[in-house]
């Protein structure tokens, strides 16, 4: 294996301590609520079973309320819907997945915490600016929806009183991302192939060399 | 019962004490028993059992936060290291400085073969430039031994641990003699294409070497060419290199092996050891100090029994410590006496001095002719195929640094992690929906990747020492760093940016996120290459250094270190398989002491 992981991973903790962490205020001044604190828990440790199957909720408490787990699914669908390819997001587990990630008792699961849930508190209040108080993301037409999301889905075109939401949006979109392509699904999705012993290794077949101009 | 509890040590006198179980330790273990000397193993960590703990072929699906890297697993929830990383609870360190350029990180990995079980298995050689590095420009040190002197040992560690490769004979980057290496994997699509458009820009590009079977080992021939006249060890030998498979071309080889096809030290240099019949092995073994008579030899070790908490004593004719750079160099310092209060081996005050990792620094880019291939298997060996040597020799007076780095790149439509997807945004303009899934479809496989990993120079300033006030959990004082790279380095990550980025650029890619050009800046920080050497340097002469040329320390007869603590310079070439090739050599000559009575 190579180095990035690593380095990747001590990028990520140096970003969560030089303040890349929301504040609420960049999101529109919602502050998370007693009940979304952190329970105080352990990671995994220093020496887990590697060969053991484990599932959001085994290892640490999760959070997602009612409203929340709803507003989650709608969003990580509107990231990844289902077509001819492959099922939505919240078919395969991702919502799940979400609320494992931000229930973790690691720095960066924590940094993201306050942003997911920052960021689907947000959708509700901008719901409720733009179609009157009583309406929540959840219950709007698909078209109202991505109108939200077509003001915050790119961070360098965001209009400066979406910038925060848009970072809120771009992080969630990688981890709906990353939950959904570490599926079985996901991987056929992109269509990895790999994972499977083979009694040797050909290299690439012909086809390929070909279509990159080297055969 | 080669694995034993501390309490069946009272008594007891080994030959050899061997302080670590890595590449230094396992080598050091594997020579001196299959030879009949009697060694006893303490490892700081658990027993480990990769046939039975390893996962293979899991898929980031069935783990906590999808396998991603978690300060409790730095390199992912399925890398091999246990109790490992760059922290580990109740082991504190000290930093002098804490910024990135001024800090250095310690990796320790506390379980049986150590860090073996992780590493990259890049295995290259050291060429002859590499042990004479001040002859040739001024700078650091020379080795005391040639590469003539390693050359024998370094065929040897090839033949015994299995090392794909090529022989290539470009400046620097020697051959292996005939028979030692096994061919290398077949390139990628991503490797042809680096290197087709690397060898227009006149940067070579040739097979990697990694530690990785590519077929079964030639159990017939090798055990004779490695033990002349040991028909006993042959026999041994060949029953461990028949039990080792052939690799699957699957499941990452930084989780380890269950079935043996790459090189830990738990599973190529213990089993023939244990088979001996003359090692013994406890574990949970936190060595602290080396303990001496009234001569000043060293009568063995005092450790705590960390399953106990109890202090222990082993005792032995020698002692070899291979407990890794600063580890070794700790236990050193924390042996006082009044008549070491310095420390023990330290009247040169150079125990701690000259730590050195490696230079590093990467860049990634995106290359359009890779998007939208036809799905095929892109696993391989699960690491290099291929990779660049440091080419600019000749150019060394006009770069302004004085050493070279190689590269290591990859690309590939390998196994989809927590990341692929993320961060698509510059190729995209942050897309969602269908045509998030349609991009993804499109950029996954075509990300190549390029690091560098360059010679650092040691400097006076850029050592570790006893802290005065810090303990670890068991109450033994703890090591202090300090840290500072100098120009020759961070010039040499600028170059390696620049370098990389017209790599990509030939390629018709785009690279991600920039371009650094402040090399302070591109370069990682230290410790964080995990190749760090030094602290207790082998030299001509006992004031300049803490070993001779036998890494025998000059100060304590019987007192030997076979990991990387007695590198005098730390060449671009990753060090463990020269650590492997120098304990295999340092382990000979204790033999031939030993017969001869003299230790």
């Amino acid at each position: 294996m190579d180095r990035r992981t690593t380095i990747k991973w001590m990028l990520a903790v140096a970003a969560a301590t030089q303040g890349i962490k929301l504040p609420a205020r960049a999101l529109g001044g919602a502050s998370v609520g007693a009940s979304d604190a952190v329970t105080v828990t352990h990671g995994y440790g220093t020496d887990p079973k590697l060969t053991q199957t484990y599932k959001p909720g085994d290892l640490w408490p999760l959070t997602f309320n009612s409203q929340q787990r709803s507003t989650a699914k709608v969003l990580c669908d509107l990231i990844i819907p289902a077509d001819a390819s492959s099922p939505s997001a919240s078919d395969v587990g991702v919502v799940d997945f979400l609320d494992e990630w931000i229930s973790a008792p690691y720095e960066q699961q924590r940094s993201d915490r306050t942003v997911v849930l920052e960021g689907l508190a947000w959708l509700d209040r901008e719901v409720a600016k733009r179609h009157g108080a009583g309406k929540s993301f959840i219950t709007l037409s698909h078209a109202k929806q991505t109108a939200i999301c077509d003001d915050i889905c790119f961070v360098d075109k965001a209009q400066p009183t979406f910038v925060g939401a848009a970072k809120f949006f771009a992080r969630y979109r990688d981890l709906t991302a990353g939950g959904f392509y570490t599926t079985p699904q996901g991987r056929k999705d992109v269509r990895y192939v790999g994972n499977v012993p083979l009694p040797r290794f050909d290299g690439p077949p012909l086809e390929v060399l070909k279509k990159v101009g080297l055969a | 019962m080669p694995f034993i509890e501390s309490t069946a040590l009272d008594g007891q006198t080994y030959d050899v004490i061997v302080v670590g179980s890595g590449a230094g330790g396992g080598q050091t273990a594997y020579t001196l028993t299959l030879d009949g000397v009697r060694v006893l193993m303490l490892e700081a960590g658990r027993k480990y059992d990769p046939a039975i703990e390893t996962p293979m072929f899991q898929t980031p699906d069935l783990a906590p936060l999808r396998s991603d890297s978690t300060p409790d697993k730095p390199f992912g929830f399925y890398d091999a290291t246990i109790d490992g990383g760059w922290e580990v609870p109740g082991e504190p360190y000290v930093q002098s400085r804490t910024d990135a350029p001024g800090r250095f990180d310690w990796w320790r990995a506390r379980m049986l073969g150590g860090r073996t079980n992780h590493w990259g298995r890049i295995s290259l050689r050291n060429g002859p430039y590499d042990f004479k590095p001040r002859s040739r420009d001024g700078l650091g040190f020379d080795w005391p031994i040639s590469y003539e002197e390693m050359a024998p040992y370094y065929d040897k560690v090839e033949m015994l641990i299995g090392v794909y490769g090529a022989n290539d004979g470009l400046e620097n980057t020697p051959n292996s003699s005939p028979g030692c290496l096994l061919p290398p994997p077949k390139p990628l699509v991503s490797d042809l294409l680096i290197a087709d458009r690397s060898r227009k820009l006149g940067i070579p590009v040739i097979a990697g070497h990694r530690a990785v079977l590519t077929q079964p080992l030639d159990w017939k021939t090798i055990p004779a060419k490695l033990h002349p006249g040991n028909p006993s060890a042959q026999q041994i030998l060949a029953d461990a290199m028949k039990r080792r498979a052939a690799c699957l071309w699957a499941t990452p080889c930084g989780r380890g092996c269950s079935v043996s096809a790459n090189y830990q030290s738990i599973t190529v240099h213990l089993p023939p050891a244990l088979a001996s019949g003359k090692l013994d092995i406890v574990t949970d073994a936190m060595v602290h100090e080396i303990t001496l008579d009234k001569a000043g030899r060293a009568t063995g070790v005092n450790f705590v029994d960390k399953k106990s908490g109890q202090q222990r004593h082993a005792a032995a004719r020698v002692v070899v410590l291979a407990a890794s750079a600063c580890e070794s160099a700790r236990i050193l310092l924390n042996s006082k006496s009044s008549s070491f209060p310095n420390g023990l081996a330290n009247s040169s005050g150079k125990v701690g001095k000259y730590l050195m990792d490696t230079v590093g620094s990467g860049v990634d880019g995106q290359i359009p002719l890779l998007e939208d291939l036809p799905p095929h298997n892109e696993d391989g060996a699960s690491g290099l195929h291929m990779y660049t040597p440091w080419w600019l020799y000749k150019e060394a007076s006009k770069l302004g640094f004085a050493r070279g780095y190689h590269i290591e790149f990859g690309g590939g439509r390998g196994m989809p992690d927590v990341d692929t997807g993320a961060g698509l945004e510059w190729l995209t303009g942050g897309s969602y929906g269908q045509k998030f899934k349609e991009d993804v479809r499109r950029y996954y496989g075509s990300f190549v990747y390029f690091s560098g990993r360059g010679e650092m120079i040691p400097n006076e300033r850029s050592y570790c020492e006893i802290d005065p006030v810090v303990k670890d959990k068991w109450g033994i004082p703890v090591l202090r760093f300090h840290w500072e790279w100098s120009e020759h380095e961070t010039r040499q990550a600028a170059h390696m940016q620049k370098t990389f980025a017209q790599i990509i650029e030939a390629m018709g890619g785009r690279v991600r996120g920039g371009v650094e050009k402040d090399g302070a800046k591109a370069i990682h920080t230290g410790g964080s290459i995990i190749h760090e050497v030094g602290g207790a340097i082998m030299g001509a002469d006992a004031k300049s250094s803490v070993t001779n040329k036998w890494c025998q320390t000059w100060d304590v007869a019987n007192l030997f270190i076979t990991d990387g603590a007695p590198f005098p310079s730390n060449a671009d070439k990753n060090p463990t398989l020269t650590i492997m090739a120098n304990a295999w050599r340092v382990a000979d000559h204790i033999l031939t002491r030993l017969r001869r009575k003299e230790i």
